[in-house]
Protein backbone atom coordinates (compact mmCIF):
# COMPACT_ATOMS: atom_id res chain seq x y z
CA UNK A 1 0.00 0.00 0.00
CA UNK A 2 0.92 3.61 -0.92
CA UNK A 3 1.80 5.82 1.95
CA UNK A 4 0.04 9.03 0.55
CA UNK A 5 -1.49 11.76 2.81
CA UNK A 6 -4.24 11.00 2.96
CA UNK A 7 -3.55 8.58 5.54
CA UNK A 8 -5.41 9.35 8.70
CA UNK A 9 -5.31 7.08 12.32
CA UNK A 10 -8.56 7.02 13.44
CA UNK A 11 -8.07 9.53 16.36
CA UNK A 12 -9.79 11.86 13.42
CA UNK A 13 -12.86 10.20 13.15
CA UNK A 14 -14.38 9.09 16.78
CA UNK A 15 -17.00 7.15 16.45
CA UNK A 16 -15.29 5.13 13.65
CA UNK A 17 -12.87 4.81 15.93
CA UNK A 18 -15.02 3.36 18.57
CA UNK A 19 -16.38 0.68 16.28
CA UNK A 20 -12.86 -0.56 15.49
CA UNK A 21 -11.99 -0.64 18.48
CA UNK A 22 -15.12 -2.69 19.45
CA UNK A 23 -14.53 -4.93 16.49
CA UNK A 24 -10.55 -5.57 17.76
CA UNK A 25 -11.39 -6.18 21.49
CA UNK A 26 -14.15 -9.06 19.98
CA UNK A 27 -12.24 -10.70 18.14
CA UNK A 28 -9.02 -10.77 19.77
CA UNK A 29 -10.74 -12.34 22.89
CA UNK A 30 -12.81 -14.06 20.70
CA UNK A 31 -10.11 -15.68 19.18
CA UNK A 32 -8.32 -16.34 22.80
CA UNK A 33 -10.75 -18.03 23.55
CA UNK A 34 -10.83 -20.87 20.96
CA UNK A 35 -7.82 -21.17 21.18
CA UNK A 36 -8.13 -22.05 24.73
CA UNK A 37 -10.99 -24.45 24.11
CA UNK A 38 -8.65 -26.18 21.45
CA UNK A 39 -5.36 -25.77 23.59
CA UNK A 40 -6.79 -28.06 26.03
CA UNK A 41 -7.59 -30.76 23.13
CA UNK A 42 -4.59 -29.79 21.68
CA UNK A 43 -2.70 -31.00 24.78
CA UNK A 44 -4.63 -33.98 25.76
CA UNK A 45 -4.19 -35.30 22.07
CA UNK A 46 -0.26 -34.14 21.71
CA UNK A 47 0.50 -36.02 25.41
CA UNK A 48 -1.07 -38.77 24.11
CA UNK A 49 0.47 -39.72 21.35
CA UNK A 50 3.81 -38.92 23.29
CA UNK A 51 3.15 -41.83 25.91
CA UNK A 52 1.67 -43.62 23.02
CA UNK A 53 -2.13 -43.40 23.95
CA UNK A 54 -5.11 -42.17 22.00
CA UNK A 55 -6.14 -39.22 23.19
CA UNK A 56 -9.82 -38.20 23.31
CA UNK A 57 -11.13 -39.21 19.59
CA UNK A 58 -14.82 -40.52 20.57
CA UNK A 59 -16.56 -36.64 20.56
CA UNK A 60 -17.06 -35.39 16.99
CA UNK A 61 -14.00 -36.44 14.15
CA UNK A 62 -11.39 -37.16 15.78
CA UNK A 63 -12.55 -35.98 19.14
CA UNK A 64 -12.48 -32.31 17.65
CA UNK A 65 -15.77 -31.34 20.01
CA UNK A 66 -14.69 -32.54 23.14
CA UNK A 67 -13.54 -28.91 24.43
CA UNK A 68 -17.40 -27.78 23.68
CA UNK A 69 -18.45 -31.45 25.81
CA UNK A 70 -16.48 -30.47 28.76
CA UNK A 71 -17.64 -26.71 28.39
CA UNK A 72 -20.92 -27.64 28.12
CA UNK A 73 -20.41 -30.23 31.12
CA UNK A 74 -18.84 -28.15 33.91
CA UNK A 75 -21.25 -25.16 32.52
CA UNK A 76 -24.16 -27.29 34.15
CA UNK A 77 -22.54 -29.30 37.28
CA UNK A 78 -23.56 -28.03 40.64
CA UNK A 79 -22.03 -25.36 41.86
CA UNK A 80 -20.44 -25.82 45.41
CA UNK A 81 -19.59 -23.04 47.55
CA UNK A 82 -18.62 -25.24 50.40
CA UNK A 83 -20.42 -23.78 54.03
CA UNK A 84 -16.92 -22.79 55.54
CA UNK A 85 -15.73 -20.96 53.01
CA UNK A 86 -15.24 -17.26 52.94
CA UNK A 87 -17.89 -16.80 50.03
CA UNK A 88 -17.11 -13.56 48.65
CA UNK A 89 -13.18 -14.03 48.00
CA UNK A 90 -14.03 -17.57 46.83
CA UNK A 91 -16.28 -16.81 43.84
CA UNK A 92 -13.82 -13.53 43.42
CA UNK A 93 -10.76 -15.44 42.93
CA UNK A 94 -11.24 -17.50 39.93
CA UNK A 95 -12.53 -14.27 37.77
CA UNK A 96 -9.29 -12.61 39.09
CA UNK A 97 -7.00 -15.30 37.84
CA UNK A 98 -8.48 -15.40 34.71
CA UNK A 99 -8.94 -11.36 33.84
CA UNK A 100 -5.11 -10.47 34.22
CA UNK A 101 -4.40 -13.20 31.41
CA UNK A 102 -6.86 -11.71 28.84
CA UNK A 103 -5.67 -8.05 29.34
CA UNK A 104 -2.17 -8.69 28.92
CA UNK A 105 -3.38 -9.74 25.24
CA UNK A 106 -4.67 -6.00 24.74
CA UNK A 107 -1.17 -4.78 24.54
CA UNK A 108 0.15 -7.46 22.11
CA UNK A 109 0.62 -6.59 18.59
CA UNK A 110 -0.69 -9.07 16.24
CA UNK A 111 0.76 -7.87 12.66
CA UNK A 112 1.13 -4.44 10.93
CA UNK A 113 -1.06 -1.67 10.18
CA UNK A 114 -4.24 -2.77 8.22
CA UNK A 115 -5.38 0.07 5.95
CA UNK A 116 -9.01 0.68 4.67
CA UNK A 117 -10.88 3.40 3.00
CA UNK A 118 -14.27 4.93 4.65
CA UNK A 119 -15.77 8.25 3.05
CA UNK A 120 -13.10 8.21 0.26
CA UNK A 121 -10.10 8.75 3.00
CA UNK A 122 -7.65 6.20 3.98
CA UNK A 123 -7.65 4.97 7.90
CA UNK A 124 -4.67 2.71 8.92
CA UNK A 125 -5.34 0.50 11.74
CA UNK A 126 -2.80 -0.98 13.89
CA UNK A 127 -3.41 -4.74 14.52
CA UNK A 128 -3.41 -4.40 18.02
CA UNK A 129 -6.07 -3.27 20.93
CA UNK A 130 -3.64 -0.71 22.26
CA UNK A 131 -0.45 0.49 21.83
CA UNK A 132 0.81 1.42 25.59
CA UNK A 133 4.32 3.25 26.18
CA UNK A 134 4.37 1.13 28.84
CA UNK A 135 3.33 -1.99 26.92
CA UNK A 136 5.81 -4.11 28.75
CA UNK A 137 5.87 -2.73 32.24
CA UNK A 138 1.70 -3.36 31.62
CA UNK A 139 2.37 -7.15 31.27
CA UNK A 140 4.70 -7.36 34.17
CA UNK A 141 2.08 -5.18 36.43
CA UNK A 142 -0.86 -7.45 35.37
CA UNK A 143 1.32 -10.90 35.81
CA UNK A 144 1.82 -9.60 39.62
CA UNK A 145 -1.87 -9.10 39.65
CA UNK A 146 -2.28 -12.45 38.39
CA UNK A 147 -1.09 -13.60 41.84
CA UNK A 148 -4.47 -12.98 43.73
CA UNK A 149 -6.39 -15.29 42.17
CA UNK A 150 -4.33 -18.10 43.60
CA UNK A 151 -4.02 -16.37 46.59
CA UNK A 152 -7.17 -15.78 47.18
CA UNK A 153 -8.56 -19.29 46.04
CA UNK A 154 -6.57 -21.05 48.59
CA UNK A 155 -6.99 -18.98 51.50
CA UNK A 156 -10.88 -18.52 50.74
CA UNK A 157 -11.35 -22.68 50.39
CA UNK A 158 -10.87 -22.66 54.13
CA UNK A 159 -9.22 -26.19 53.80
CA UNK A 160 -5.72 -27.51 54.99
CA UNK A 161 -4.74 -28.44 51.07
CA UNK A 162 -5.93 -25.02 49.35
CA UNK A 163 -4.18 -23.38 51.82
CA UNK A 164 -1.24 -25.26 51.68
CA UNK A 165 -1.34 -24.96 47.32
CA UNK A 166 -1.90 -21.39 47.52
CA UNK A 167 1.09 -20.90 49.74
CA UNK A 168 3.23 -22.42 47.95
CA UNK A 169 2.29 -20.49 44.40
CA UNK A 170 2.23 -17.55 45.55
CA UNK A 171 5.80 -17.96 47.19
CA UNK A 172 6.68 -19.54 43.67
CA UNK A 173 5.24 -16.90 41.56
CA UNK A 174 6.65 -14.22 43.63
CA UNK A 175 10.17 -15.63 43.63
CA UNK A 176 10.00 -16.45 39.40
CA UNK A 177 8.35 -12.56 38.65
CA UNK A 178 11.35 -11.09 39.93
CA UNK A 179 13.81 -13.33 37.36
CA UNK A 180 11.17 -12.84 34.97
CA UNK A 181 10.74 -8.97 35.35
CA UNK A 182 14.52 -8.82 35.17
CA UNK A 183 15.44 -10.62 32.20
CA UNK A 184 12.80 -8.20 30.52
CA UNK A 185 15.05 -5.39 31.35
CA UNK A 186 17.46 -6.76 29.29
CA UNK A 187 15.25 -6.28 26.66
CA UNK A 188 14.66 -2.68 26.81
CA UNK A 189 17.93 -1.34 27.57
CA UNK A 190 18.47 -2.67 23.73
CA UNK A 191 15.32 -1.23 22.44
CA UNK A 192 15.23 1.68 24.27
CA UNK A 193 11.28 1.91 24.05
CA UNK A 194 8.93 0.41 26.36
CA UNK A 195 6.07 -0.11 23.42
CA UNK A 196 5.79 -3.31 22.45
CA UNK A 197 4.95 -1.88 18.68
CA UNK A 198 8.56 -0.18 18.57
CA UNK A 199 10.50 -3.04 20.20
CA UNK A 200 8.90 -5.42 17.27
CA UNK A 201 10.08 -2.11 14.81
CA UNK A 202 13.18 -2.43 16.56
CA UNK A 203 13.70 -6.58 15.67
CA UNK A 204 12.64 -6.28 11.75
CA UNK A 205 16.23 -4.60 10.97
CA UNK A 206 19.31 -6.69 10.32
CA UNK A 207 21.15 -8.29 12.86
CA UNK A 208 23.02 -6.77 15.00
CA UNK A 209 22.78 -3.59 13.02
CA UNK A 210 25.28 -4.84 9.98
CA UNK A 211 23.67 -5.03 6.19
CA UNK A 212 25.68 -8.21 5.82
CA UNK A 213 23.31 -10.03 7.64
CA UNK A 214 20.34 -8.86 6.81
CA UNK A 215 18.78 -12.08 6.13
CA UNK A 216 18.88 -12.41 9.46
CA UNK A 217 16.40 -10.49 11.33
CA UNK A 218 17.38 -8.67 14.19
CA UNK A 219 15.46 -10.95 17.01
CA UNK A 220 16.59 -10.94 20.42
CA UNK A 221 16.88 -14.62 20.73
CA UNK A 222 20.17 -14.18 18.94
CA UNK A 223 21.24 -10.86 21.49
CA UNK A 224 20.06 -12.14 24.69
CA UNK A 225 19.95 -15.86 24.72
CA UNK A 226 20.10 -15.82 27.98
CA UNK A 227 17.19 -14.00 29.00
CA UNK A 228 15.51 -15.65 27.09
CA UNK A 229 15.73 -18.49 28.40
CA UNK A 230 15.07 -16.95 31.77
CA UNK A 231 11.98 -15.86 30.52
CA UNK A 232 10.84 -18.89 29.36
CA UNK A 233 11.71 -21.32 32.44
CA UNK A 234 10.69 -18.17 34.43
CA UNK A 235 7.52 -17.94 32.53
CA UNK A 236 6.54 -21.63 33.20
CA UNK A 237 7.33 -21.30 36.79
CA UNK A 238 5.09 -18.37 37.05
CA UNK A 239 1.93 -20.17 35.17
CA UNK A 240 2.71 -23.23 37.38
CA UNK A 241 3.22 -25.32 34.70
CA UNK A 242 4.99 -28.96 34.66
CA UNK A 243 7.50 -29.18 35.39
CA UNK A 244 6.73 -26.14 38.38
CA UNK A 245 3.53 -27.32 38.59
CA UNK A 246 3.61 -28.00 43.00
CA UNK A 247 0.99 -25.68 43.79
CA UNK A 248 -1.57 -29.14 41.85
CA UNK A 249 0.99 -31.87 42.87
CA UNK A 250 -1.76 -34.44 43.32
CA UNK A 251 0.73 -36.85 45.50
CA UNK A 252 0.42 -34.27 48.07
CA UNK A 253 -2.33 -31.45 47.63
CA UNK A 254 -5.10 -33.44 45.94
CA UNK A 255 -5.36 -30.72 43.87
CA UNK A 256 -3.64 -27.39 45.73
CA UNK A 257 -5.37 -23.91 45.79
CA UNK A 258 -8.67 -25.60 43.54
CA UNK A 259 -8.96 -28.54 45.34
CA UNK A 260 -12.82 -26.89 47.02
CA UNK A 261 -13.70 -25.47 43.50
CA UNK A 262 -16.20 -27.47 41.08
CA UNK A 263 -18.45 -26.36 38.40
CA UNK A 264 -18.12 -23.41 36.22
CA UNK A 265 -15.34 -21.73 38.68
CA UNK A 266 -12.85 -24.74 38.83
CA UNK A 267 -13.21 -24.66 34.44
CA UNK A 268 -12.16 -21.02 34.76
CA UNK A 269 -9.10 -22.21 36.39
CA UNK A 270 -8.39 -24.07 33.72
CA UNK A 271 -8.96 -21.46 31.46
CA UNK A 272 -6.70 -18.82 33.12
CA UNK A 273 -3.98 -22.14 32.99
CA UNK A 274 -4.29 -22.08 29.19
CA UNK A 275 -4.94 -18.11 28.51
CA UNK A 276 -1.83 -17.89 30.69
CA UNK A 277 0.48 -19.59 28.33
CA UNK A 278 -1.23 -17.90 25.29
CA UNK A 279 -0.38 -15.17 27.28
CA UNK A 280 3.34 -15.75 28.20
CA UNK A 281 3.77 -17.15 24.41
CA UNK A 282 2.92 -14.48 22.42
CA UNK A 283 4.73 -12.17 24.90
CA UNK A 284 7.54 -13.97 24.19
CA UNK A 285 7.00 -14.10 20.63
CA UNK A 286 7.23 -10.82 20.94
CA UNK A 287 10.24 -9.58 23.09
CA UNK A 288 12.15 -12.15 21.76
CA UNK A 289 11.21 -14.08 18.27
CA UNK A 290 10.58 -10.45 16.13
CA UNK A 291 6.62 -10.66 17.01
CA UNK A 292 4.59 -10.57 13.73
CA UNK A 293 7.85 -10.39 11.73
CA UNK A 294 8.22 -13.12 9.03
CA UNK A 295 7.64 -14.76 5.64
CA UNK A 296 3.92 -14.91 5.53
CA UNK A 297 1.23 -11.86 6.44
CA UNK A 298 1.46 -10.81 9.85
CA UNK A 299 -1.00 -12.07 12.04
CA UNK A 300 -0.31 -16.04 10.57
CA UNK A 301 3.62 -15.62 11.44
CA UNK A 302 2.20 -14.09 14.83
CA UNK A 303 0.27 -17.60 15.98
CA UNK A 304 2.61 -19.66 14.40
CA UNK A 305 5.74 -18.54 16.50
CA UNK A 306 2.51 -18.50 19.19
CA UNK A 307 1.66 -22.33 18.36
CA UNK A 308 5.44 -23.33 18.30
CA UNK A 309 5.69 -22.18 22.04
CA UNK A 310 2.43 -23.69 22.89
CA UNK A 311 3.65 -26.86 21.68
CA UNK A 312 7.00 -26.43 23.40
CA UNK A 313 5.35 -26.08 26.84
CA UNK A 314 3.30 -29.18 26.01
CA UNK A 315 6.24 -31.02 25.02
CA UNK A 316 7.81 -29.81 28.73
CA UNK A 317 4.86 -31.15 30.52
CA UNK A 318 5.28 -34.93 28.62
CA UNK A 319 8.72 -35.17 29.34
CA UNK A 320 9.84 -33.74 32.29
CA UNK A 321 8.76 -34.79 36.18
CA UNK A 322 8.28 -31.97 38.95
CA UNK A 323 10.50 -30.73 40.64
CA UNK A 324 10.52 -30.97 44.82
CA UNK A 325 9.97 -27.78 46.36
CA UNK A 326 13.41 -26.93 47.97
CA UNK A 327 14.91 -27.50 44.38
CA UNK A 328 12.27 -24.98 43.06
CA UNK A 329 13.40 -21.87 45.15
CA UNK A 330 17.48 -22.90 44.74
CA UNK A 331 16.75 -22.72 41.08
CA UNK A 332 14.42 -19.57 41.36
CA UNK A 333 16.36 -17.19 43.99
CA UNK A 334 20.23 -18.92 43.61
CA UNK A 335 20.56 -19.31 39.83
CA UNK A 336 17.63 -17.09 37.68
CA UNK A 337 18.15 -14.06 39.95
CA UNK A 338 21.80 -13.47 39.80
CA UNK A 339 21.81 -14.97 36.28
CA UNK A 340 19.19 -11.99 35.26
CA UNK A 341 21.10 -9.54 36.76
CA UNK A 342 24.27 -10.90 35.50
CA UNK A 343 22.30 -10.34 32.24
CA UNK A 344 21.93 -6.64 32.68
CA UNK A 345 25.67 -5.92 33.73
CA UNK A 346 26.86 -7.66 30.80
CA UNK A 347 24.12 -5.54 28.17
CA UNK A 348 24.68 -2.59 29.81
CA UNK A 349 28.87 -3.00 29.29
CA UNK A 350 27.94 -3.98 25.59
CA UNK A 351 25.60 -0.80 25.26
CA UNK A 352 28.61 1.34 26.74
CA UNK A 353 31.45 -0.81 24.25
CA UNK A 354 29.24 -0.04 20.89
CA UNK B 1 -15.85 13.21 30.06
CA UNK B 2 -12.37 12.92 31.77
CA UNK B 3 -14.46 14.98 34.78
CA UNK B 4 -16.99 11.91 34.74
CA UNK B 5 -14.15 9.85 34.96
CA UNK B 6 -12.46 11.48 37.57
CA UNK B 7 -15.41 11.37 39.87
CA UNK B 8 -16.46 8.16 39.44
CA UNK B 9 -12.47 6.77 40.41
CA UNK B 10 -12.36 9.07 42.87
CA UNK B 11 -15.53 7.42 44.60
CA UNK B 12 -14.50 3.86 44.23
CA UNK B 13 -11.18 5.04 46.13
CA UNK B 14 -13.04 6.88 48.78
CA UNK B 15 -15.77 3.96 49.28
CA UNK B 16 -12.71 1.17 49.06
CA UNK B 17 -10.68 3.17 51.25
CA UNK B 18 -13.58 3.68 53.99
CA UNK B 19 -14.05 -0.09 53.70
CA UNK B 20 -10.50 -0.77 54.45
CA UNK B 21 -10.96 0.63 57.98
CA UNK B 22 -14.33 -1.02 57.98
CA UNK B 23 -14.16 -4.62 57.08
CA UNK B 24 -14.17 -7.04 59.94
CA UNK B 25 -12.34 -9.89 57.86
CA UNK B 26 -8.77 -8.78 57.29
CA UNK B 27 -8.97 -10.69 53.18
CA UNK B 28 -11.48 -8.04 52.48
CA UNK B 29 -9.72 -5.29 53.94
CA UNK B 30 -6.56 -6.21 52.43
CA UNK B 31 -8.99 -6.74 49.06
CA UNK B 32 -10.37 -3.02 49.07
CA UNK B 33 -6.76 -1.66 49.60
CA UNK B 34 -6.36 -3.26 46.07
CA UNK B 35 -8.89 -1.35 44.42
CA UNK B 36 -7.55 1.84 46.04
CA UNK B 37 -4.41 1.07 45.03
CA UNK B 38 -6.12 0.53 41.10
CA UNK B 39 -8.07 3.85 41.42
CA UNK B 40 -4.76 5.65 42.33
CA UNK B 41 -3.04 4.27 39.23
CA UNK B 42 -6.24 5.39 37.04
CA UNK B 43 -5.28 9.11 38.49
CA UNK B 44 -2.03 8.37 37.63
CA UNK B 45 -3.19 7.94 33.85
CA UNK B 46 -5.42 10.90 33.94
CA UNK B 47 -2.53 12.86 35.13
CA UNK B 48 -0.35 11.71 31.99
CA UNK B 49 2.14 9.71 33.98
CA UNK B 50 1.54 6.11 32.63
CA UNK B 51 4.87 5.37 34.11
CA UNK B 52 3.51 5.86 37.52
CA UNK B 53 0.51 3.99 37.32
CA UNK B 54 2.31 0.79 36.23
CA UNK B 55 4.53 1.92 39.51
CA UNK B 56 2.20 1.71 41.28
CA UNK B 57 0.69 -1.57 40.25
CA UNK B 58 3.85 -3.33 40.18
CA UNK B 59 5.05 -2.22 43.80
CA UNK B 60 1.70 -1.41 45.65
CA UNK B 61 -0.68 -4.03 44.50
CA UNK B 62 1.76 -6.49 42.82
CA UNK B 63 4.15 -6.77 45.58
CA UNK B 64 4.06 -5.04 48.70
CA UNK B 65 -0.31 -6.30 48.85
CA UNK B 66 0.82 -9.78 47.77
CA UNK B 67 3.52 -10.09 50.96
CA UNK B 68 0.37 -8.29 53.37
CA UNK B 69 -2.25 -11.35 51.87
CA UNK B 70 0.61 -13.64 52.31
CA UNK B 71 1.02 -12.67 55.80
CA UNK B 72 -2.83 -13.05 56.59
CA UNK B 73 -2.72 -16.64 54.90
CA UNK B 74 0.23 -17.66 57.09
CA UNK B 75 -1.34 -16.46 60.51
CA UNK B 76 -4.29 -17.79 59.40
CA UNK B 77 -6.52 -15.12 60.21
CA UNK B 78 -8.65 -15.76 57.13
CA UNK B 79 -12.11 -15.80 59.19
CA UNK B 80 -10.96 -14.55 61.88
CA UNK B 81 -13.83 -11.70 63.64
CA UNK B 82 -12.42 -9.08 65.07
CA UNK B 83 -14.04 -7.86 68.17
CA UNK B 84 -15.33 -4.28 67.69
CA UNK B 85 -12.91 -0.75 68.94
CA UNK B 86 -14.88 2.04 69.03
CA UNK B 87 -12.88 4.15 70.94
CA UNK B 88 -10.05 3.77 69.28
CA UNK B 89 -11.71 4.07 66.16
CA UNK B 90 -13.67 7.47 67.35
CA UNK B 91 -10.00 8.52 68.31
CA UNK B 92 -8.29 8.03 64.80
CA UNK B 93 -11.58 9.87 63.20
CA UNK B 94 -11.23 13.05 65.14
CA UNK B 95 -7.24 13.23 64.79
CA UNK B 96 -7.95 12.26 60.92
CA UNK B 97 -10.67 15.22 60.56
CA UNK B 98 -8.20 18.12 62.13
CA UNK B 99 -5.57 16.85 59.54
CA UNK B 100 -8.08 17.18 56.61
CA UNK B 101 -8.78 21.14 58.09
CA UNK B 102 -5.64 21.88 58.44
CA UNK B 103 -4.01 20.52 55.47
CA UNK B 104 -6.93 22.53 53.69
CA UNK B 105 -6.20 25.74 55.06
CA UNK B 106 -2.72 25.43 53.92
CA UNK B 107 -3.83 24.54 50.36
CA UNK B 108 -6.29 27.81 50.14
CA UNK B 109 -4.00 29.93 52.01
CA UNK B 110 -0.68 29.31 50.22
CA UNK B 111 0.42 30.01 46.92
CA UNK B 112 1.43 26.24 46.01
CA UNK B 113 -1.78 25.35 43.95
CA UNK B 114 -2.67 26.32 40.71
CA UNK B 115 1.11 27.44 39.29
CA UNK B 116 2.00 25.09 37.02
CA UNK B 117 5.61 23.56 37.24
CA UNK B 118 8.24 23.26 33.74
CA UNK B 119 6.49 19.50 32.91
CA UNK B 120 3.48 20.52 30.76
CA UNK B 121 1.57 18.13 28.62
CA UNK B 122 3.07 19.32 25.35
CA UNK B 123 6.82 18.71 27.14
CA UNK B 124 5.69 15.29 28.11
CA UNK B 125 3.97 14.61 24.45
CA UNK B 126 7.38 15.27 23.03
CA UNK B 127 9.82 13.90 25.16
CA UNK B 128 7.84 10.87 26.89
CA UNK B 129 6.81 10.63 30.14
CA UNK B 130 9.58 7.65 31.36
CA UNK B 131 12.20 9.37 29.89
CA UNK B 132 11.59 12.34 31.80
CA UNK B 133 12.03 10.23 34.82
CA UNK B 134 14.46 8.66 33.74
CA UNK B 135 16.48 11.84 32.67
CA UNK B 136 15.35 13.26 36.29
CA UNK B 137 16.66 10.07 38.32
CA UNK B 138 20.18 9.30 36.32
CA UNK B 139 20.89 12.96 35.79
CA UNK B 140 19.67 15.53 37.90
CA UNK B 141 18.69 14.13 40.77
CA UNK B 142 21.87 11.20 40.39
CA UNK B 143 23.16 11.76 44.20
CA UNK B 144 19.62 11.79 46.09
CA UNK B 145 18.94 8.76 43.87
CA UNK B 146 22.18 7.01 45.26
CA UNK B 147 21.72 7.31 48.71
CA UNK B 148 18.05 6.67 48.62
CA UNK B 149 19.65 2.58 46.68
CA UNK B 150 22.27 2.94 49.91
CA UNK B 151 19.87 3.09 52.38
CA UNK B 152 17.94 0.52 50.54
CA UNK B 153 20.83 -1.44 50.59
CA UNK B 154 21.13 -1.01 54.63
CA UNK B 155 18.25 -2.39 54.83
CA UNK B 156 18.74 -5.48 52.71
CA UNK B 157 21.70 -6.45 54.38
CA UNK B 158 19.67 -6.02 57.86
CA UNK B 159 16.79 -7.90 56.61
CA UNK B 160 18.96 -10.75 55.90
CA UNK B 161 21.43 -10.64 59.03
CA UNK B 162 18.33 -10.46 61.25
CA UNK B 163 16.52 -13.84 59.60
CA UNK B 164 19.78 -15.55 59.07
CA UNK B 165 20.45 -17.50 62.40
CA UNK B 166 24.06 -17.68 62.26
CA UNK B 167 25.77 -14.44 60.07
Amino acid sequence: MVMTPEVLTLSEAPWLFTGVMLVKIIVAFVATLLIVAYATYAERKIIGRMQTRMGPNMTGPKGLLQPIADGLKLFFKEDIIPSQAHWFAFILAPMMILAPAFISISVIPFGGDLHFTYDGILYAVPMQITDLNIGVLFIVAMAGLGVYGIVLAGLASNSKYALLGGIRSTAQMISYELAVGLSIVAIFMLSETLSLRGIVAVQQQPLWGLESLSFIPNWYIFCQPLAFCLFVIGSMAEINRTPFDLPEAETELVSGFCTEYSAMKYALFFMAEYANMITVSAIATTLFLGGWGGPFYGWINFLIKVFAFMFFFIWIRATFPRLRYDQLMFLGWKIMLPLALVNIVITGIAILLW
Amino acid sequence: MEVILFYLTASVAVISAIFVTQCRNPVNSALNLITTFLCLAVFYIMLESPFMAAIQIMVYAGAIMVLIVFVIMLLNLGLAVKERYTHGMAGAGVLAALVLFVSAYFLGAGEATGTGGSVTSEVIASYGHTELIGRAMFVDFLLPFEIASILLLVAIVGAVILSKREV
